[in-house]
């Protein structure tokens, strides 16, 4: 009998607690950011989209190597013996021509493993965060500027090459 | 032959893959009889993503985002974890600074594990509101991972040798003004959501995991120590040099009802938070100085040969059994997910409960299906 | 009603010169109608009202786009949304039953309206057993539930409505009893008879008349809390066992009639607990300052916010642990009430 009533008169002190707790909350301030009004400024480390400086790229194919679910898709031409030589901004000499660098954002796991390795620092993630899309194809970005001399070869990974224009 | 008449059929209900509380996508086939539950069958497997074959064909670097996406609410841990056991492969000693780097980011990555777990534990029971309280908070920590490594869920933070990124500078402040504003909202979970006599009614004698159930599926973590066995490999086979700090292991008391029930569990995260607290304040008074990439190999190529590491995860102890045949790719990796053994439990745990018990105890093992499906 | 009666035969000459049956029958509908309207703009300031006070208790903000201040609009466009939506019904459903469930529920809970008297002249129809009427009309909805639950085919949905069955009938008897409490010292079942007894001030309330009132007041609460299936009692839609307990095969309008009702029960009984136990549209002082609907308004609007305050607060019972608090808690505490209570109305 003493449970009893022991119990009842738990039930509505905790629940008079819970109580208090919820009504503090409600005159409280709120937290909401009322977001593509007001946005959260991101930090500088943020990893976003990716984005290739291509005048920088030599070509060396290590953030391809280096990406766990191989999303870069690249191919290189040597340069012509004739054509002027030219270097990247930190001096580095761009040997090669980059006719395909893409970067297929859908695949993406945005890791960040392929900018480490990357010798001019070309290659970087941006802060960039609202790219949706109406379409999956849209989300394969083309950085590459030079014309292939060629046909182009099957990319590196001609399992999952990338789709047509 | 007259009580046969009065049997029932016996009614079979598939919870999930689409149901709002089962953690994932799970399907459970129960066998129930009115209210209550016969006999629970989890079907599991549709979360399925071939990590581990995933792993044999990336470089030992390239599996730590693979490992991130296993559990994928902590992440540090399943990365250090990892990282733990391939340098343990490669014979590497990390600096101390490494070290207490990880130690912080396993501990706030437990805090946020926690948080979503006793979150969602209280939407299980039928209460919302605790719920976006500790996703505030949970908020907070992933700010601070997103100002540290630039990713609020999946980090790939914690290298082979090393960390990605030392921290920012002002880090150790905020990192302690979360802390001192988390404590408060421990406090006012346990009056909204803890002491409340309905909660604990719900909870308190409901899924009862005895020690010896618990032992023989090999169930870790929280809900080991739920049952009341006190058993941490942060204390027990410290890592990362855990052994320095100074912190109590959560376990079960069994307060109000017996031992190794939801709400021993539910209780035992949240008194780890409050541990994890001061393993945090401890770790940011330390922090020593020193290059957090130094021992970073530019090509990961362990020598032949194998080996087990282990870390306690916020799940529980989560292994990495690495096979090399000394090339840069792994030859096998194979993981000892906390989730899937106390998953296996559940059948025992849950015989004779009502349908919101099997809720409650769903809830309150935690399980991430990411981690179970791999 | 014969307020509308006398006003139109007074105010249209030509009114009288009607047949009689359509002269008595154009103020029962339009009574009709002025209740329905009434619940119905309760209903889509409630639902707003609702998610304002769950997103505020949760520091959020809750809907802030539709209709410019703070979302105001958010449920007529929600309406709308429903009311354009695909109308579904399962292959293997019972389909007239599964077409009358919703209609069922939203009828049980729109007809009681019709003795509330939210002030001393402004009841639908005053009938001498008002509260026995909107007892008995309420609990039409557990009927539609029942059919909702069994119509649609869905084993979830099936739950639901038998919970629904065993929580909404159990709970009938400790609201009746507390109900009873009051009706002992009234001597009537007229709800504005129930009314006039507490005129003159807050301390001839029921709430304060005498300790087993005061306690009816709580028992009362709590059963209707579980007769309308709000939190703590809401195991039959209980949103994280049975999805979305007895209507969780229902879309579009049909799902909104249950939605609709949901609400309009929340207020019907906060009115009725308004009128007996808070002295419906009386005043705090025996002289009264404001008109009678807008102090009616305030005690029963004030009720719904505990109503969804409790349920931003707890969490869910079980559902053998729901029947406990009603069979073993609740009942015995009603009966000691209705003792004591019949024992000082002797005097």
């Amino acid at each position: 009998m003493k449970q009893y009533f022991k119990d009842i008169f738990e039930s509505v002190w905790t629940i008079l607690l819970g109580m208090k707790v919820t009504i503090k909350h409600f005159m409280g301030r709120n937290k909401t950011l009322q977001y593509p009004s007001e946005k959260w400024n991101l930090p500088e480390r943020s990893r976003m989209r990716l984005f290739n400086k291509i005048e920088d790229c030599i070509g060396c194919g290590q953030c391809v190597r280096a990406c766990p679910v191989d999303c870069i898709y690249m191919t290189t031409e040597k340069r012509g013996k004739d054509e002027l030589p030219i270097y990247a901004s930190d001096g580095t000499p761009i040997k090669l021509r980059v006719p395909q660098f893409d970067i297929d954002m859908s695949l993406c796991c945005y890791c960040n493993l392929c900018t480490y390795p990357c010798p001019t620092h070309c290659l970087l993630m941006t802060r960039e965060y609202e790219f949706a899309v109406y379409s999956k194809q849209e989300f394969l970005y083309r950085f590459a500027k030079d014309k292939p001399l060629a046909p182009p070869k099957p990319a590196h990974h001609a399992a999952h090459a990338a789709p047509g224009p | 032959m007259q009580v046969e008449a009065y049997v029932g059929e016996e009614m079979v209900l598939n919870m999930g893959p689409q149901h709002p509380s089962t953690h994932g996508v799970l399907r459970l086939e129960l066998e129930t009889d009115g209210e209550i539950v016969k006999k629970v069958v989890p079907h599991i497997g549709y979360l399925h993503r071939c990590f581990e074959k995933h792993a044999e064909n990336v470089d030992y670097p390239g599996v730590v985002p693979y490992t991130d996406r296993m559990d994928y609410v902590a992440s540090m841990n399943n990365s250090f974890g990892y990282a733990l056991a391939v340098e343990r492969l490669m014979r590497i000693e990390v600096n101390e600074r490494v070290k207490t780097l990880r130690v912080i980011m396993a501990e706030l990555n437990r805090i946020a594990s926690h948080l979503l777990a006793v979150a969602t534990y209280g939407m299980d029971i039928g209460t919302f509101t605790p719920f976006l309280h500790c996703f505030i908070e949970r908020e907070k920590v992933l700010d601070l991972f997103e100002w540290t490594c630039g990713a609020r869920l999946l980090y790939n933070y914690n290298w082979v040798g090393g960390v990605s990124h030392d921290i920012p500078e002002g880090f150790v402040d905020k990192a302690r003004q979360f802390l001192r504003e988390f404590e408060p909202v421990l406090k006012e979970l346990n009056e909204l959501l803890s002491y409340n006599k309905i909660f604990i009614k719900r909870t308190a004698a409901v899924g009862i995991l005895s020690v010896d159930v618990a032992l023989s599926y090999n169930v870790t973590g929280p809900n080991l120590r739920g049952s009341g066995v006190k058993w941490d490999l942060r204390k027990d086979e410290p890592y990362s040099g855990y052994e320095k700090y100074d912190f109590e292991v959560a376990v079960g008391d069994g307060r109000f009802g017996p031992i190794g029930s939801c709400w021993d569990r539910y209780y035992v995260r949240v008194w780890e938070m409050a541990e994890s607290i001061k393993i945090l304040h401890q770790a940011l008074d330390r922090l020593p100085e020193g290059d957090v990439q130094e021992k970073v190999p530019k090509k990961v190529k362990p020598q032949k040969g194998e080996t087990y590491g282990r870390s306690e995860a916020p799940r529980g102890e989560l292994g990495y059994y690495i096979v090399s045949d000394g090339t840069g790719n792994p030859y096998r990796i194979k993981v000892k997910s906390p989730c899937f053994t106390v998953l296996s439990a559940l059948p025992a745990m849950a015989k004779g409960a009502l349908i919101a018990d099997i809720i409650a105890i769903l809830g309150s093992i935690d399980i991430v299906l990411g981690e179970i499906d791999r | 009603m014969d307020a509308i009666f006398s006003w139109l035969s007074s105010g249209i000459p030509a009114y009288a010169r009607l047949p009689e049956l359509l002269q008595h029958l154009i103020p029962m509908v339009l009574a009709c109608l002025i209740c329905l309207v009434a619940a119905l703009l309760f209903v889509l300031m409630a639902n707003w009202g609702e998610r304002k006070i769950a997103a505020h208790m949760q520091d959020r903000l809750g809907p802030m786009r539709v209709g410019g201040w703070h979302g105001w609009a958010q449920p007529l466009a929600d309406g709308v949304k429903l009311l354009l939506k695909e109308d579904i019904i399962p292959a293997e459903a019972d389909r007239l039953l599964f077409r009358v469930a919703p209609v069922l529920v939203f009828v049980g809970g729109f007809a009681a309206f019709a003795v509330i008297p939210f002030t001393s002249s402004f009841i639908a129809a005053d009938l001498n057993i008002g509260i026995l009427y909107a007892v008995a009309i309420t609990a039409l909805g557990v009927v539609g539930i029942i059919m909702a639950g069994w119509s649609s085919n869905n084993k979830y949905a099936l739950y639901g409505g038998m919970r629904a069955a065993a929580q909404i009938v159990s709970y009938e008897i400790p609201a009746v009893l507390a109900i009873l409490t009051v009706i002992i010292h009234v001597g009537s079942l007229s709800m504005q008879e129930i009314v006039q007894a507490q005129r003159g001030g807050v301390w001839n309330w029921f709430l304060f008349r005498n300790p087993f009132t005061f306690l009816a007041f709580f028992v009362y609460f709590l059963a209707s809390l579980a007769e309308v299936n709000r939190t703590p009692f809401d195991i039959p839609e209980a949103e994280s066992e049975l999805v979305a307990g007895y209507h969780t095969e229902y879309s579009g309008m049909r799902f909104a009639f249950f939605y609709l009702a949901e609400y309009a029960n929340m207020l019907l009984v906060s009115c009725i607990a308004t009128t007996l136990f808070l002295g419906g549209w009386t005043g705090l002082l025996s002289k009264p300052l404001l008109p009678g609907v807008i102090l009616f308004m305030t005690k029963a609007l004030f009720l719904v916010f505990v109503q969804m305050w409790l349920r931003w607060t707890l969490p869910r019972l079980r559902v053998d642990q729901l029947l406990h608090m009603c069979w073993k808690v609740l009942l015995p505490i009603a009966f000691v009430l209705v003792m004591g209570s019949g024992i000082l109305a002797l005097k």
